[in-house]
């Protein structure tokens, strides 16, 4: 099947022809297919953010471009129009951007400026809701009542709501508390089941991207240092410190276990560490 | 987009006008000002348009920023001129078209009255330019000084102004933010009618508003952490003295102003 998102050769520059000129993206490729679930990561400053606007036609890029299911999303008002709904961007702190009376009328924001009829919105308000563990009841008080955490679900969910195709969360679980973490990302993997949807998450967890992703993408000072399986990536351990990075703490334990001379390849999840530590236990008995 | 306002910035540096006292320099434009307003002939527009190219190079503040700044004035500017070339009534008739009269008199008020405008502006902005918004308060704050004698609150005015003025960058770039996050949910600030476009700034004013307020507890909550009960018992690191620098200024600008004013009756 052809793939979901192209990114071609983007670059973008900043304030171009200005003394504050500033290259944020330089040569960027890659290409996304539907269902995957691709971690992004790389240190404060890489080029992430702007990444991320480009793919639902929030920046123009500089040159190269944006293909959305096979067709340049600037080659028409239109298709950037639909490339907003298609490609649903969750910002940082999203909980900030709500603004209506109620949680309903909130969520209901984007398939409203989609042009949907009323049942349609009813039916995404309550299932986007429900993808992200609002109780119906929540659905008639006022975001500004609710906890950081319930906001939080409520903002995903108004962009869930539009039913993206690809749905691009940056730090979905900054400053949340650990069962708040858990079930968010849980959540957004719940959507991605059910729909078939691309997932692209920017995390500075490194368990959270080894454990979830299928693929994850490394930027370094506005490139893409690597585009591989979490496996791969992190057996590159050195270059990711030198980038500023980190790796899993299994990856690390495994590592210093290795050093200490036993007979353990590099992993990088808890469940492939506890089938490691079991093959060298077995190991152990049989010797 | 909204990062282009640069109205008010302050440029670094360490040229004599940085350096002095804020109090002076605020005096200085005060008179600047009288002196612009009473000036009524070319020579002594010339004299004064002078000595603020000579103090603009002296800053070092680069000549295109004032440009600049001015952009979002260029209505104001177009206009007053406008109005002073078409109702200004006069002897000399230079054109009549369709009832409007353009006189000579009228050419001669326009340019005038443009020159005063953008002196008084330029002059303005030199001060902000070479002063930062936290000396720009302090050297208020001291100026005003004397009113707290009759209950005025300085002190929490300036404060107030100061943090303000800080907060404005940081107001600027939570609405950038925030209307990239409307935009990814389909909001659309660029077309429709005028009711149209005026209700599509609630979902970026609701949530600017109460981000601003949360600010403002945290700043609060973080102001008395460290002990901030205003005015009373408080001491300043950078005490503001005046300079040989600042004297000088003084008696400048104090010339500058006899100078018009004798221009003025005398009529020379």
């Amino acid at each position: 099947m052809a793939p979901i998102l192209e990114i071609k050769d983007l670059t973008h520059v900043y304030s171009a022809g200005t003394p504050f000129e500033h290259t944020a993206l330089n040569h960027v490729s890659f290409s996304v297919e539907r269902g995957e679930f691709i971690g992004i990561i790389g240190h404060t400053g890489s080029g992430k953010s702007t990444l991320m606007q480009h793919m639902n036609g929030l920046l123009k890029p500089t040159s190269g471009s944006v293909v959305l299911d096979g067709k340049d999303i600037w080659s028409d008002k239109i298709l950037t129009r639909q490339a907003r709904f298609r490609v649903g961007l969750v910002f940082q702190y999203p909980e900030y951007q709500l603004f209506e009376e109620t949680v309903y009328k909130d969520i209901a924001f984007g398939p409203k400026n989609m042009g949907l009829d009323a049942k349609e919105i009813d039916r995404r308000v309550r299932e986007s809701a429900d993808f992200v563990g609002v109780t119906p009841e929540q659905l008639e008080v006022s975001p500004f009542d609710l906890s950081g955490g319930q906001k939080r679900r409520v903002a995903i969910a108004g962009v869930i709501a539009m039913e993206p195709e690809v749905l691009i969360l940056d730090e979905p679980t900054a400053g949340l508390d650990p069962i708040g973490r858990a079930e968010i990302l849980e959540n957004i993997e719940r959507y991605r089941k059910a729909k078939n949807a691309t997932i692209m998450m920017v995390s500075h967890s490194m368990n959270d991207v080894a454990r979830l992703t299928d693929r994850l993408l490394v930027m370094n000072h506005a490139e893409l240092a690597m585009d591989a399986v979490p496996g791969e990536v992190f057996r590159r351990t050195d270059e990711l410190l030198e980038m500023g990075l980190d790796i899993p703490d299994v990856t690390r334990v495994f590592l210093r276990l290795r050093e200490l001379g036993l007979p353990v390849e590099p992993i990088y999840t808890m469940e492939q560490a506890i089938s490691a530590l079991r093959q060298l236990k077995e190991g152990a008995a049989h010797a | 987009m909204l990062k282009d306002i640069t109205l008010g910035q302050y440029f670094p540096g360490n040229s004599i006008i940085h350096r002095l006292d804020p109090r002076t320099k605020l005096i200085v434009l005060l008179v600047y000002i009288v002196a612009l307003f009473c000036a009524v002939n070319w020579i002594s527009y010339g004299v004064i348009l002078v000595i603020l190219l000579v103090s603009i190079h002296i800053s070092k503040v680069p000549g295109k920023s004032f440009l600049r700044g001015m952009k979002p004035l260029v209505f104001i500017l177009i206009f007053t001129a406008i109005l002073n070339l078409f109702f200004t009534q006069g002897e000399t008739v230079l054109v009549h078209f369709w009832g409007i009269t353009i006189t000579l008199e009228g050419v001669v008020r326009a340019v005038f009255m443009l020159g005063r405008i953008l002196m008084l502006i330029t002059g303005t902005f030199l001060l902000t330019y070479t002063t930062s918004p936290i000396s720009l308060t302090d050297g208020l704050e001291s100026l005003l000084g004397p009113l707290k004698k009759i209950h005025v609150p300085v002190h929490e005015l300036s404060m107030m102004m100061c943090i303000a003025l800080r907060f404005i960058p940081t107001l600027i770039e939570e609405t950038d933010k925030i209307m990239a996050a409307q935009k990814a949910r389909g909001a659309d600030f660029e077309t429709g009618k005028l009711m149209e476009r005026v209700r599509a700034l609630i979902p970026i004013l609701v949530p600017l508003f109460i981000s601003a307020f949360r600010r403002a507890d945290e700043l609060a909550t973080a102001m008395e952490c460290r002990c901030y009960q205003g005015d009373v018992g408080r001491t300043k690191m950078k005490l503001l003295r005046y300079h040989l620098h600042d004297f000088v200024t003084f008696g400048v600008s104090a010339a500058l102003l006899a100078g018009v004013l004798i221009l003025r009756n005398f009529g020379l």
